[in-house]
């Protein structure tokens, strides 16, 4: 039977098991809606704007493992996405954008609502396709699924003419879409494996540094269970937090720029780093020269052979799927434990060095004040009252290193947020995307009075499908981050970093249809979150909390500073 | 260092810019870049002359082995090849330095492919160093136009590139 290739777009979307689908109608992509609506497997979500639709497909997929899809229409549907689509690429999120394009014909004649999407999104997607005849739809969407899943996952995006939704083929979805010039490889070199085993035996001051790559992967259990083995130290970046639990004493918590003392100091000082799925980031090791001053022999393992050896050259590149190459590590390091090799008789001092560390206690704050809230302890309240099995969503800035530093996740997929492009606006699309796919978990969105209203419209999507998440709102008159660098580094000039004219974010939430709280005392905390989740369970509660304006994030390693260069209070200013 | 990297890549259209924008984007030089077909006309062959250090080569091979649509990379240096180019040359032809023309582009074994009253265009292949030594043994004021494809490159001996 002959389908359009609207019918066909839909008809594959079930095939790849697609529940729902973000999206935001236009000119170019009514023969595909038309088509939607016709059917009731494939679930569409309205959003108020197209960003929102690809960062809700984007924390879908996320929290779940699976490829997230959103539907956009052609020029401003495309542009108004592609914050979207460079934030799930830098994350490496497996997506899939459908885009409508005005018709073959008009393609090049500046017609109405067109754009260069295919150049437009090209530096920002893993692959993208324009689709010129309909019998090539089925097998692109496909390919499209298929790339983006797999290797280094990512966004992949199908440009549609609309023209092509119209026109009428034969519909016949591939089991397989063999590329010969797309070959991911899976299984790590054995050989390189063996060579890892021997220095992790050897090593007198071990450290395991994991980042997204564990996630996704689905490399969690495996990770746990290597880790728990060797008895080593381990970090997760801001991308990998959970996937080693943060529980264990084993846990010396998050590197970087706004790491633990323990875990930079252990970074640096390490004669052995395992480093899996990670990527030697500029938030996480500082000035790379810096961090080559001290010697240590690197083992990456990643799946993408272009983060090997890209900011740190690595003594032993692994390159392979992580959860492979973790299961055959672990099982060669239990052979050799079972014929009673053991690990270096050095790292119970290294623990004792890492013990010293820990003393510091770098984040500690002013937990004992009554008079104003600190937005520290709002987190703790928040992991207290979830009992820290909550999905947690954040925008960037301040309260997003609070949140990672100070909600201890135990569990991977469980903490969304722009790790690598940072973009401000994700946080309550994200917390959509997660509640929409995890109708029975707790989702809340830990944001600041910045971020959220760069996506604020979306109050009215999470009314319209009744998704009742929380939003924490560490409110504190300032671009918290911006003013802290501005603080620290440009002589306390706040140039432009106070919002003025803000909201009544109460009324705000009430104007949606929502709950608004407004929370000023650290005695009230605890009782609203309880409310939120209680009380107000089934309603989407919008918990405005008027937090300490002057508070900073600490530790702090400034741009182009090493690793231990740290700044660990205001006292070190 | 000078290396000369050669890509198999599918003959799709949008293919060439994945590459340029792979070079642009991370600030990668392009000396010179020629593409073309292969006899299976579903691949296109790529030749980059590029300049870097050994990390910044690696990266470049690395990045581009990760564009879907490229089928096979490598780098023509690392074993022992044949590079060439060609070039079209317009020259002032006329009176005594007509005939001197004609005796520098038989030395370098070009050859005259269109002639007028005034002026010989020559043709001459070889290596970028070829082409170069010709250009600076002119005299710049005879030098009416050049264009020059870029080079491609082969591997000696049975060692081929074939996806």
């Amino acid at each position: 039977m002959e389908l359009t290739g609207a019918d066909i777009v839909v008809r594959c979307l079930q095939e790849e098991g697609v529940e729902h689908v973000f999206g935001y109608p236009g000119g170019a992509v009514l023969y595909i809606y038309d088509a939607l609506y016709t059917q009731d497997k494939v679930q569409h979500i309205l959003v108020r704007h197209e960003q929102a639709a690809v960062h809700a497909a984007d924390a879908y997929s996320r929290s779940t493992q699976k490829v997230g899809v959103c539907l956009v229409t052609s020029g401003p549907g495309v542009t108004n996405a592609v914050t979207g689509i460079a934030t799930a690429y830098m994350d490496s999120i497996p997506m899939v954008i459908l885009s409508g394009q005005v018709p073959t014909h008009a393609i090049g004649e500046d017609a109405f609502q067109e754009c260069d999407t295919v150049g437009i999104t090209r530096p920002c997607v893993k692959h993208n396709f324009l689709v010129k005849d309909v019998k090539d739809l089925a097998t692109t969407i496909k390919k499209a699924f298929v790339i983006a899943a797999t290797g280094r996952p990512g966004p992949v995006l199908i440009d549609i003419p609309k023209d092509i939704t119209r026109a009428r083929c034969r519909f016949e979805y591939p089991a397989s879409v063999p590329m010969r010039s797309y070959n991911p490889v899976v299984k790590g070199h054995q050989g390189q494996i063996r060579k890892a085993v021997q220095l992790l035996l050897a090593a007198e001051r071990p450290m395991v540094y994991t980042g997204g790559g564990v996630i996704l992967a689905n490399a969690s259990p495996e990770l746990n269970t290597l880790v728990d083995l060797l008895g080593f130290p381990c970090t997760n970046t801001l991308m990998g937090l959970g996937a080693y639990r943060a529980s264990s004493e084993q846990f010396v918590g998050m590197p970087g720029m706004h790491g633990t003392y323990e875990a930079n100091m252990a970074m640096q000082h390490c004669d052995v780093l395992l480093a899996i799925g990670a990527r030697f980031d500029d938030r996480v090791i500082g000035n790379p020269k810096h961090f080559a001053q001290n010697p240590r022999r690197i083992i990456h393992i990643d799946i993408d052979p272009s983060s090997i050896s890209k900011r740190v050259k690595v003594d032993v590149p692994i390159v392979g799927d992580v959860r492979e190459c973790l299961l055959e590590l672990t099982t060669q390091l239990q052979a050799a434990f079972a014929s009673g090799t053991r690990a270096h008789r050095g790292v119970p001092a290294w623990w004792n060095q890492i013990g010293e560390w820990r003393k510091k206690d770098c984040l500690k704050y002013d937990r004992a004040n009554r008079e104003v809230i600190k937005p520290q302890a709002v987190v703790e309240a928040l992991w207290k009252v979830t009992n820290g099995d909550a999905f947690i969503t954040s925008d960037v800035g301040q309260h997003q290193m609070w949140a990672a530093q100070f909600y201890r996740f135990d569990k991977p997929r469980r903490w969304i947020n722009s790790g690598g492009l940072g973009t401000m606006g994700v946080g309550l699309p994200y917390a959509m995307g997660v509640k929409l796919a995890h109708p029975d978990a707790q989702v809340a969105c830990i944001t600041g009075e910045g971020s959220i209203q760069m996506c604020i419209q979306e109050l009215s999507t999470c009314k319209q499908y009744d998704l009742p998440v929380k939003i924490v709102n560490l409110n504190n008159r300032y671009l918290g981050m911006v003013r802290q660098w501005q603080e620290i580094e440009y002589g306390s000039r706040y140039s432009s970093s106070y919002m003025e004219a803000l909201p009544d974010f109460v009324k705000l939430a009430e104007a949606y249809g929502h709950v608004g709280m407004r929370i000023e005392r650290p005695a009230d905390v605890e009782p609203a979150l309880r409310d939120a989740f209680g009380r107000h369970k089934d309603r989407l509660v919008f918990l405005d909390i008027i937090t300490d304006q002057t508070e900073n994030v600490w530790p702090m390693v400034q741009g182009g500073k090493g690793l231990t260069e740290m700044i660990l209070g205001s006292e070190d200013l | 260092m000078r290396h000369i990297i050669s890509i198999l890549l599918e003959n799709e259209p949008g293919a060439l810019s994945r590459v340029v924008g792979l070079f642009s984007a991370r600030g990668y030089n392009i000396e010179t870049l020629t593409v073309a077909p292969t006899e299976d006309r579903s691949l296109s062959r790529m030749t980059i002359v590029t300049a870097g250090s050994d990390d910044v080569i690696e990266q470049i091979t690395k990045h581009l082995n990760r564009l879907i649509d490229v089928v096979k990379v490598v780098d023509l240096i690392e074993t022992p090849y044949i590079e060439r180019e060609l070039m079209l040359i317009k020259v002032r032809a006329v009176g005594k330095d007509r005939e001197e023309m004609k005796r520098m582009a038989d030395i370098f074994r070009g050859r005259a492919i269109d002639v007028t009253d005034k002026s010989y265009t020559i043709e001459l292949t070889g290596d970028g160093a070829k082409l170069d030594a010709f250009i600076d043994a002119l005299d710049p004021a005879s030098i009416l136009e050049t264009v020059r494809t870029g080079g491609c490159g082969i591997a000696r001996g049975e060692r081929v590139l074939k996806a």
